[in-house]
């Protein structure tokens, strides 16, 4: 698993501050991306996707066979600068991973529809086993890394050091959330919303819901890719591992704090959890007789722990009405 | 009334245990195969009471107890939880405190079975109650994540307490599963040795395995009575409707208390049983899979019920062992000539260009023994789910209806 803290040490006072907050906001970004996916499937379909990591873990492992092993499409674009080759190739990684949510919906998520809210989420348990055990085969031991071209370049500000990763990680988890904006206005987000609003009604509006149910699983898997590529990057990780997919169980914590069913909640729920762990884990980092070493993996936790109680429904989350 | 097996007349009658006599006989015949297993008499059966089986037989009683636990929680009282690894790891360390030797950076009080027992299942049970308010404010879904991170916030506690867990990777030394008065040297009921019960000889596997027996079989009456009295018709009313079952009477707040309780007392049980079973347990080993393999346990079983939880206990943690002796024999069976080692060959990879699907080796080309074990664990959970919500339990139910109709097609 990657490391909570992973700071530039020499840095002191508030550039201190500052540099974990970098890091923080950049970590949130992937948090941010990873409980979106989450909230769109859950929001629309009403189904805990737990096998949300492995789709990470499979979107990372695309983009690092499509840039490094393959070169597609590299090899048939050879005058295209670096960082526009690879972007295609995780473009097409992402597309690849989409499609893989679409079978998941298809083949073990359709047939239980009506069946109780658990027995989906346990469902969603084997489908992560599952795909999990494939994809680490394929990725086999050790990291495999992604080939991306910025590597661990630094850009340095003063005493700031910002990995030159995590300002590709914010833009593209901004044009993710941007496009996701975008997509909830379309004519086809608007039928999800209306499904996540009441399914039957939707339905004798004319609207098809099982295409419904199909498309947030493939933006689901898509966003999920995308932080799966991300996460899996210096200067958090050497690449994909058999560990990348237990990146969303940080994310977790973002989600309920921000509330399963809310868009926005997710967002700020992953950069709160994402600024958070970083920060909490820079100041405790020298408490580790006290608290334990690795102390900020479980900062999301206990403030997820902290919120349930103050808000049981997040910060944006819609109350549930108990009625007899 | 003779001979009308279905019709009963008294409440009595109704929620009785065994409530005909050829379940009676059945459940009699089971147990006596279950505890004569060791001395493998029957013919069919000798396999499973060679010591290799006995072992992973006395891994499923264990399991089988904490799936217990969990059922009366999830099956029962319908509070999902993923944190049932998080009591059994506090089981387990209880009894390891309280059982285990002091030494190598590690406490341990020394003290007898009878004590560190309970006292892990008591000590979950507690750990249980104050869990148990965030169940009540937090519902369904939700309630999942707070045992997720449970999980995650006592693996973080037991990787850094060194003084009871050894640290990360390490591991410390477990109470045996010896029965003694106090801390003589010469054990009341000699179970983690060799020598003999009684005349008869026995192994340390055979003795530890008709010692867990004897235990499941408590703990198993304690479950169907627990769900078949006024404790489990208030369990079940909250998980079929909370807010009916408030209204008519169900304290909320408290049965779920009470469900956490007994629940995680099976948990602390069985954990601290499991660590002492194996003798080594680093503090990783209480996490989210061990979790999730207890969900497995009863869905694939059938939630619910007790026998399913059983069932579900045996058939988990017996499948994979059968997978590792199915991929041995196909490694004999590719040395061999003919059709079989045709097939055999087929579904064995050995070098990188061979097509197929299982590996020889960890590392190797192809799905190692343990990956088909995986997959098949995954493909489990998902197919049961999908084509009988009732699991093991809901195909005997069929096929004990097929023959009870039989000719007749109902």
């Amino acid at each position: 698993m990657t490391s909570g803290v992973v700071i530039a040490q020499i840095a002191t006072g508030f550039d201190k501050f500052l540099n974990a907050l970098i890091n923080g906001i950049a970590l949130g970004a992937v948090y941010a991306l990873l409980a979106l996916g989450f909230v769109l499937i859950f929001k629309a379909t009403q189904v805990i996707n737990f096998a949300h990591g492995a789709l990470a873990a499979v979107g990372a492992f695309l983009t690092a066979s499509f840039a490094t092993v393959l070169n597609f499409p590299g090899r048939f674009l050879p005058d295209m600068p670096n960082w526009a080759q690879w972007s295609l190739s995780a473009l097409f990684a992402v597309l690849a991973a989409a499609v893989v949510g679409l079978f998941v919906e298809r083949i073990f998520i359709r047939p239980m529809i009506g069946e109780p809210l658990f027995s989906v989420a346990i469902i969603t348990i084997g489908v992560d086993i599952i795909l999990r055990t494939i994809n680490d085969d394929f990725v086999g031991q050790g990291a495999r890394t992604l080939g991306d071209p910025w590597g661990i370049q630094v850009i340095g500000v003063g005493n700031l050091f910002i990995n030159q990763t995590q300002i590709v990680t914010v833009g593209a988890a901004l044009l993710c959330f941007g496009l996701i904006a975008w997509f909830l206005r379309s004519r086809m987000g608007v039928a999800m919303r209306a499904t996540a609003f009441d399914q039957e009604a939707a339905q004798a509006q004319g609207i098809n819901v099982g295409r419904v149910f199909s498309i947030s699983w493939a933006i689901g898997a898509a966003l999920a890719a995308v932080a799966g590529i991300f996460s899996s990057m210096a200067p958090r990780a050497a690449g994909v591992t058999n560990f990348t997919a237990f990146v969303v169980f940080r994310a977790f914590p973002a989600l309920i704090i921000g509330g399963l069913d809310s868009v926005i909640g997710a967002v700020v729920g992953g950069f709160l959890v994402g600024i958070g762990e970083v920060v909490i884990g820079t100041y405790t980092a020298g408490l580790s007789g006290v608290l334990g070493v690795g102390f900020g993996l479980i900062v999301p936790y206990l403030l997820m722990l902290v919120f349930l109680f103050i808000r049981p429904y997040g910060l944006f989350g819609t109350e549930e009405i108990r009625r007899v | 009334m003779r001979g009308r097996p279905l019709l009963y007349t008294s409440y009595e009658a109704d929620s009785a245990m065994l409530p005909s006599a050829s379940k009676k006989v059945a459940m009699g015949v089971l147990l006596l195969v279950a505890f004569t297993l060791p001395l493998q008499l029957i013919p069919g059966l000798k396999w499973l009471g060679s010591n290799p089986w006995l072992v992973v037989l006395g891994q499923a009683l264990i399991f089988a107890i904490g799936a217990l636990g969990l059922n009366i929680l999830t099956g029962l009282a319908g509070q999902v939880s993923l944190g049932h690894a998080f009591f059994m790891g506090m089981g387990a360390y209880t009894a390891a405190i309280l059982g285990g030797e002091t030494g190598r950076g590690v406490v341990g009080f020394g003290l007898p079975i009878w004590i560190w027992l309970p006292a892990a299942g008591i000590v979950a049970a507690l750990i249980g109650i104050l869990v148990a308010p965030t169940a009540v404010r937090v519902r369904g879904l939700y309630l999942a994540f707070v045992t997720i991170a449970l999980v995650f916030v006592g693996d973080h506690i037991f990787r850094n307490l060194r003084i009871v867990s050894g640290g990360p990777g390490v591991g410390r030394t477990w109470p045996p599963l010896e029965v003694k008065l106090w801390k003589e040297e010469e054990p009341l009921l000699a179970v983690s040795s060799d020598g003999s019960w009684f005349g008869i000889d026995f192994s340390r596997q055979a003795k530890q395995y008709i010692f867990l027996l004897g235990l499941l079989i408590v703990f198993a009456l304690f479950h169907k009575n627990i769900a078949r009295t006024r404790l489990g018709r208030a369990f079940a009313a909250i998980r079929d409707r909370d807010i009916a079952a408030e209204i008519m009477g169900v304290d909320e707040v408290s049965y779920k208390a009470l469900a956490f309780a007994v629940s995680s007392f099976f948990a602390g049980v069985s954990g601290a049983l499991l660590a002492s079973f194996f003798g080594s347990r680093t503090p990783e080993s209480w996490d989210l899979v061990l979790s999730v393999t207890f969900i497995a346990i009863i869905l694939i079983g059938g939630a619910g019920t007790t026998a399913g939880a059983i069932l579900g206990a045996f058939f988990v943690v017996m499948v994979p062992r059968l997978v590792e002796n199915f991929t041995r024999l196909l490694g004999e069976l590719t040395g061999g000539e003919g059709v079989l080692a045709a097939i055999a060959n087929f579904i064995l990879k050995s070098g990188a260009n061979d097509f197929g699907l299982i590996g020889t080796s960890v590392i190797g080309p192809g799905l190692s023994t343990f990956q088909v074990n995986l997959l098949l664990y995954g493909l489990l959970i998902v197919v049961f789910l999908i084509f009988e919500p009732l699991g093991l339990y809901g195909i005997w139910l069929r096929v004990r209806n097929y023959w009870k109709g039989w000719p007749f097609s109902y």
